[in-house]
């Protein structure tokens, strides 16, 4: 029985390699021609990992900066939207890259069982561990080993809304979870209802709870539900869907209520605020909510496109409620030393301002001068991570079995749509929440 | 060479010649063997065999997937919503597929009339689905039913002028969301009362409002101003009529005394009233729910209750076509002359539809509904397709139900054959169904 199932999934992932590789071979090609001298003249240092376009384009820039500095040619290899599986096959195949650039927490792990990695070099790890919060460390570390250097992070708790609205509605940005609710019945007296929540996509639900809990219950609770040490029949979580449902359950702060709110997807739920018809004030999601409001609707960052970080909830610490990109060097690359050095050299705060002054990108590193940022609120949001230091936490759903966090139509996303339509039963949401778990997490 | 066959052969010519045959008939059906046991048998067997295994395909569980579909929810929704397709799509199929081969009988142009009804056929599931989940879409703006159910109630009720007004919260008004309101205290002729409303967006307002002014009372009536009690920016008090804040006109006021209405006025473009020619006596101002009526939303086609007859819908629309041909050609193939004979009896066509076409035409029919039961049984695309991630659970049949679960996130192969297996069970009797009546037919 075990056999055969083995084969048809690494058949799967040569398809897949194969596929990729032929992608690859069109579509990127992003080599730098090798600078003369310097200590890694001659050498090739391939890196992997899931960016595109303007992503792509930037980091390449970095890699440049790399070249400049060292000589070494790099090579940019897009692996789609599954490294894993591209990983996976790449060193079956014997051409391994020497770099990938890891997008979730899991994945990193998964590597790390594998025996796949190079654990960071002493320079690497004393570089970040200067300039990073000790919890990216934490993220980057598997069974007490050191492996994942994080470059690039995400800000996911960051509360946008249309400025204009605020002005007509006479409010300010709130401080407190309390305030902010207050803000939206004010707006939603102004005649613009308060947020628009995207309750088609189940994620930026699960967003949502884990901004709350973050800051309601705190960082070591976190990490245990994360974990799943503790049960999310646990009181701490029932406080935290009943906070939540106090907002789901209220028309005035639900745009259109709850039912329209559940066919509204991503995209459309950043329409209803930026959008050519505004319909709410106020979208909860992570920083690239910025990127689709100039991207989309034409807005201008810090003029007609704000945000505010996340309110603290109960008197808690505001969550900052994060994700990142790590790097981390591949054993079976040809040149794993010449990737050691690429991610040393990461670990600078130099490299980090190359991408910085290009947009769309955060860095953890808290030596990046703030200056090197584009523009105001892009600088403010990475004020706000570099502030938070220690307090960060990853997405809690990121980090849970896909069955159970990452599942369209099931686990936790669907849980909390079904809790988004009807929020009357915080406990019974918890005990349906906890069976799902136990289910996903086998423990 | 045919002489020293015949030789050969005389010892017992029929044995032989019987060999010689079975062997020509092996090499025949050997291709075809090896194709059905390598694509057909061997999956089948595969699968029976991993659904007593885990989801990792290393632990022996016994009976323990097929014990876990018992008891799990979503798995026993889907076998609930395969039940009800399979009862009622052949059946209303075949039906469909009658009354219109019968009727397309009758039509001058029935070429084309069959044509037209046959052409989704020639759509893919893929594409069917796409333009169903986009006629669904609750936005009347987006999905074309619910913009035809909205035309049509918009054309016989007017929308009411403000449909997102609420009363100002204590200050003087009671009633929920949407109306009526009432003053909580009763008014005498000669008084004037001034009735605060919020939740009205500055671009809904109408263009011809003017600022608030409470008109005097006459002596025989009440006089008022119904406004709203919101100032750009947020300022003034709540409850007065504060400067910059606006009338609104066009509302309905009525005065009722004892529960009946004594008399009703309408508001001015600055919001006052005067409601005249009132005995004098205890009235309560009230404003009817006509005000705020929220616009007719049209019929949410995706919501938990309406998904699956909506993706039958969906379904009947591709396979009527294919059941009209085929029972068209079975009526072709009626002898005319027992049609005639009923006719000439003085029989109505309702009787010769009922007593001779379909006692006639049941052995087609029969064949047209198996089909279906076969057909619908392993229906995917549609569902997973136009069911929206929030309602996929209520959706999903056993088709979907085995992929989401092997593939789809959880990664529970194990379960997943075991659905498999629990779908190929089903299906079993319809086939030998099958296979007998062509056993039948053919002998």
């Amino acid at each position: 029985m075990r056999r055969p199932s083995k084969t048809t999934r690494r058949t799967t992932a040569t398809a897949t390699a194969a596929l990729a590789l032929v992608l690859g071979a069109t579509a990127c090609g992003g080599t730098t021609g090798p600078a003369s001298g310097g200590e890694l003249s001659g050498q090739t240092v391939t890196v992997a990992g899931v960016w595109t376009g303007s992503e792509q384009e930037n980091f390449k820039k970095v890699l440049d900066a790399f070249t400049e500095k060292t000589g070494a040619r790099t090579v940019f290899v897009p692996s789609g939207d599954n490294v894993s599986t591209f990983v996976g096959s790449k060193i079956e195949g014997g051409n391994a890259p020497d770099v990938v650039m890891v997008p979730q927490v899991g994945v990193l792990q998964q590597f790390a069982k594998e025996g796949w990695l190079q654990p960071l070099s002493d320079q690497a790890a004393t570089t970040a561990g200067s300039t990073l919060a000790p919890v990216w460390k934490n993220y980057g570390t598997v069974d007490g080993t050191y492996y994942g250097l994080y470059f690039k992070a995400a800000h996911k708790s960051t509360v946008w809304y249309a400025p204009e609205a605020f002005t007509q509605a006479g409010v300010s940005e709130p401080k407190s979870y309390a305030d902010m609710l207050k803000a939206g019945r004010t707006l939603a007296d102004s005649g613009r209802p308060a947020f628009a929540i995207a309750g088609e996509d189940g994620w930026t639900l699960t967003d949502w709870f884990e901004n709350i809990y973050l800051s309601q219950a705190g960082p070591e609770k976190y990490d245990q539900l994360a974990q799943h040490t503790l049960k999310w029949t646990d009181d701490s979580v029932v406080k935290a869907l009943t906070t939540l449902g106090e907002l789901f359950k209220d028309k005035q702060l639900v745009a259109g209520g709850a039912e329209a709110a559940l066919g509204t997807d991503f995209p459309s739920s950043v329409a209803q605020v930026f959008g050519p018809e505004p319909k709410a004030g106020m979208v909860y999601e992570g920083d690239f909510v910025g990127g689709v409001a100039t991207g989309q609707f034409g807005k201008k960052l810090g003029e007609d496109a704000k945000f505010f970080p996340f309110p603290a909830v109960d008197g808690g610490k505001a969550p900052v409620v994060s994700g990142g990109d790590a790097a981390v060097v591949l054993k079976d690359g040809k040149n794993s030393k010449a990737g050691m050095k690429l991610l040393e050299f990461l670990a600078d705060a130099e490299a980090a301002e190359v991408w910085a002054g290009a947009g769309g990108f955060l860095s953890p590193n808290n030596e990046v001068d703030l200056a090197s940022y584009s523009d105001d609120t892009t600088r403010s949001t990475a004020d706000s991570l570099i502030t938070a230091g220690n307090s960060i936490r990853f997405d809690m759903s990121d980090q849970a079995p896909a069955a159970f966090g990452g599942t369209k139509g099931a686990g936790e996303w669907k849980l909390l749509q079904d809790f988004l339509r009807d929020p009357s039963d915080p406990q019974g949401t918890a005990a349906k929440l906890e069976a799902e778990a136990v289910k996903a997490y086998g423990n | 060479m045919a002489d020293a066959l015949t030789a050969r052969a005389a010892t017992n010519p029929r044995r032989l010649a019987q060999r010689k045959k079975r062997r020509l008939a092996v090499v025949f059906v050997l291709p075809a063997l090896l194709l059905l046991g390598a694509l057909v048998v061997y999956p089948v067997l595969f699968s029976l065999g991993r659904s007593f295994f885990d989801a990792g395909g290393d632990r022996f569980v016994g009976a323990g997937n097929y014990a876990a579909i018992i008891h799990d929810p979503a798995t026993l929704k889907a076998i609930r919503n395969s039940t009800i397709w399979v009862v009622v799509a052949p059946l209303l199929l075949t039906g469909l597929g009658l009354m219109l081969a019968v009727l397309t009988e009758k039509v001058r142009w029935a070429t084309a009339f069959k044509l037209v009804l046959f052409l989704p056929m020639a759509v893919s599931f893929l594409a069917a689905g796409i333009i169903f989940r986009l006629a669904y879409e609750q936005d009347p703006d987006r999905g074309v039913l619910n913009a035809a159910v909205v035309g049509v109630h918009d054309a016989f009720h007017d929308a009411a002028a403000y449909p997102t007004a609420r009363a100002r919260e204590d200050h003087g008004l009671t009633g929920g969301a949407g109306g009526p309101y009432s003053t909580e205290e009763t008014v005498r002729p000669g008084r004037s009362v001034s009735l605060g409303f919020v939740g009205v967006a500055p671009d809904a307002m109408p263009a011809g409002a003017k600022a608030a002014a409470a008109a005097a009372p006459d002596t025989d009536g009440i006089g008022g101003v119904v406004y709203l009690d919101f100032a750009p920016g947020g300022a003034g008090t709540p409850g007065k009529v504060d400067p910059g804040e606006k009338g609104l006109p066009g509302m309905v006021v009525e005065a009722a005394r004892d529960g009946r209405v004594a008399a009703t006025a309408t508001t001015a473009d600055d919001g006052s009233f005067h409601i005249t020619g009132l005995a004098d006596g205890e009235y309560t101002v009230r404003l009817p729910a006509a005000n705020f009526a929220a616009p007719y939303q049209g019929v949410n086609w995706l919501s938990p209750a309406l998904v699956t007859p909506a993706i039958i819908a969906a379904y009947l629309w591709v396979w009527t076509g294919f059941a009209m041909v085929l029972i068209g050609a079975g009526l072709a193939a009626i002898p005319r002359d027992a049609l005639e004979a009923a006719r000439m009896d003085g029989a109505t066509e309702g009787q010769i539809f009922r007593k001779i076409t379909v006692p006639l035409l049941a052995p087609v029919l029969t064949v047209v509904f198996v089909t279906l039961v076969i057909n619908v049984m392993k229906v995917f695309d549609l569902v997973y397709i136009i069911a929206p991630g929030p309602v996929q659970e209520e959706a999903n049949v056993l088709a979907t139900r085995m992929w989401l679960v092997s593939f789809g996130g959880g990664n529970d192969q194990g379960l997943g054959s075991a659905l498999s297996v629990v779908l190929l069970l089903l299906v079993v009797p319809a086939m030998l169904f099958n296979i007998q009546r062509f056993r039948r037919s053919g002998a």
